[in-house]
């Protein structure tokens, strides 16, 4: 009996010791930071924009200057409500005494400051893909934007979300690196690889358009790549873009572009829903950019 | 000018079509918003210069889209939530101050720029940006994509 119960206590033991170990949050190595003050803020501009960061971080609802005011906002979800933080550049409430390699962290690896793992709501696993110049000129370019005193309140999940360090074995399962997710064919046009980095890394766009596994828990699902899914928001579906039949197929790249430069598509059907902000965000782009997404979309494998 | 006549009677008989195939409310507001977009398409014809600059037809295909703005209000019954692949989202129904303002705001959008008679191409481009911009602007509290 004695030795029963030591032995269930080792299993204990060793297994906290394993999700111990398999949980610690791991930063980026030095070499993949950009150096300290490196990035350009007017080339920033261009990151914010095509990764929407005003979307989760502004205001709902925010309208002209008011999405350069990142004081954060709740995000609803079936796992509870998170809270996207206050990302100006109040040094209090917000990160204005980040240094370049907090912010990679975060937006690379899920890591923040005191090393803690940060809830995949924010989509690192997306930003993982980016250059390291690129997240240092977002970091410049956040540097300009006004500063917001609102302070983050806690985010409220339920069991067994709320235990942080759990996210550490999400990460080891779906965190991914930097390879890009589609092999382009031969064929594609020298600009869709681009649009893949512009998709598949900052632009996030696989976040909504791409199936979770495990019923919503796990990662996206690289088999079904931009192919649809749930809106996890609530009723409705977000759109298969891949050139299925059942996805975008029948639209031109042409058409692509001119559906995120004006908000129109082929048949003069109009955006809704949270692709608004995503549009009006990719209408801020070059042409170049556009055009370069919508090779891309026109490249990737069809999902039917 | 015969092209004109056509578009004239082609807007008229589709309004005025709608109501008349269409039973059941699902059905009515998607056949109105069908027209609003076939409607869209033309009015970038001229837009775009593709289209040779037609004062006439311009302010019908506004008219056409007022008379479906005008009609479009009363097509939510609390009876036609779901079915009939509807997009029609659930806010309309728990925020229905507002949606009422977002109908309103796109009968005067549209009312006013048939009213205009848009002499001219210069004349013809703010009316059609402040005519659009209701597309998105309701869309996104409005209406969720099904497929």
């Amino acid at each position: 009996m004695r030795r029963a119960a030591i032995a269930v206590a080792v299993v204990i033991v060793a297994a906290a010791a394993l999700f111990w170990v398999l949980t610690i949050p791991r930063r980026l190595p030095a070499a993949a930071i950009a150096a300290e003050a490196s990035g350009d803020a007017g080339r920033g501009a261009r990151i914010f924009w095509a990764g929407g960061c005003a979307s989760c971080h502004a205001a709902a609802g925010a309208r002209g200057d008011d999405r350069l005011r990142l004081g954060g906002r709740a995000l609803a979800t079936p796992f509870g409500q998170f809270q996207a933080p206050n990302i100006s550049p109040d040094p209090g409430a917000g990160i204005g005494n980040w240094r370049i390699a907090d912010f990679a962290n975060a937006m690379q690896r899920g890591v923040d400051p005191e090393g803690r793992h940060l809830y995949p709501a924010f989509p690192y696993n997306s930003y993982i893909k980016m250059t390291k110049g690129d997240i240092a000129d977002l970091f410049a370019y956040l540097r300009t934007l006004p500063p917001v005193t609102t302070r983050t309140p806690e985010t409220v999940l339920g069991f067994p979300y709320n235990i942080r360090r759990g996210v550490g074995l999400w990460k080891l399962l779906y965190l991914g690196d930097e390879t890009p997710v589609v092999s382009l064919p031969a064929g594609a046009p020298a600009t869709a690889a681009q649009g893949r980095y512009l998709v598949e890394g900052p632009g996030h766009c696989g976040q909504c358009h791409t199936p979770r596994t495990l019923q919503g828990l796990g990662g996206l699902d690289a088999g079904r790549w931009l192919g649809g899914a749930a809106n996890p928001e609530g009723k409705g579906r977000i759109p298969n873009i891949t050139p299925a039949k059942s996805g975008i197929g029948a639209w031109s790249a042409e058409e692509i572009e001119t559906y995120l430069e004006t908000g129109f598509t082929p048949d003069y059907d109009s955006v809704g829903g949270s692709m608004v902000e995503v549009q009006q965000n990719m209408a801020k782009l070059t042409k170049a950019d556009r055009a370069a997404i919508a090779a891309y979309l026109k490249s990737v494998p069809a999902v039917d | 000018m015969r092209m004109t006549q056509l578009l004239i009677a082609a807007a008229t008989v589709a309004g005025a079509a709608v109501p008349a195939i269409a039973a059941d409310p699902i059905a009515e507001r998607q056949a109105i918003m069908k027209q609003n977009g076939k409607d869209t398409k033309a009015l970038v014809g001229y837009m775009k210069g593709e289209t040779p600059y037609d004062a006439a037809a311009v302010t019908a295909l506004f008219t056409s889209m007022n008379n479906g703005a005008k009609a479009f209000g009363s097509k939510f019954p609390p009876t036609s939530k779901t079915g009939g692949k509807t997009e029609a989202a659930p806010a309309i129904w728990e925020k229905p101050a507002d949606f009422k303002a977002a109908v309103a705001k796109f009968q005067t959008d549209t009312g006013a720029a048939a009213a205009a008679r848009p002499a001219s191409l210069d004349a013809m481009k703010p009316l059609f940006g402040a005519v659009t911009a209701n597309c998105k602007s309701c869309h996104e509290t409005f209406r969720v994509k099904e497929q």
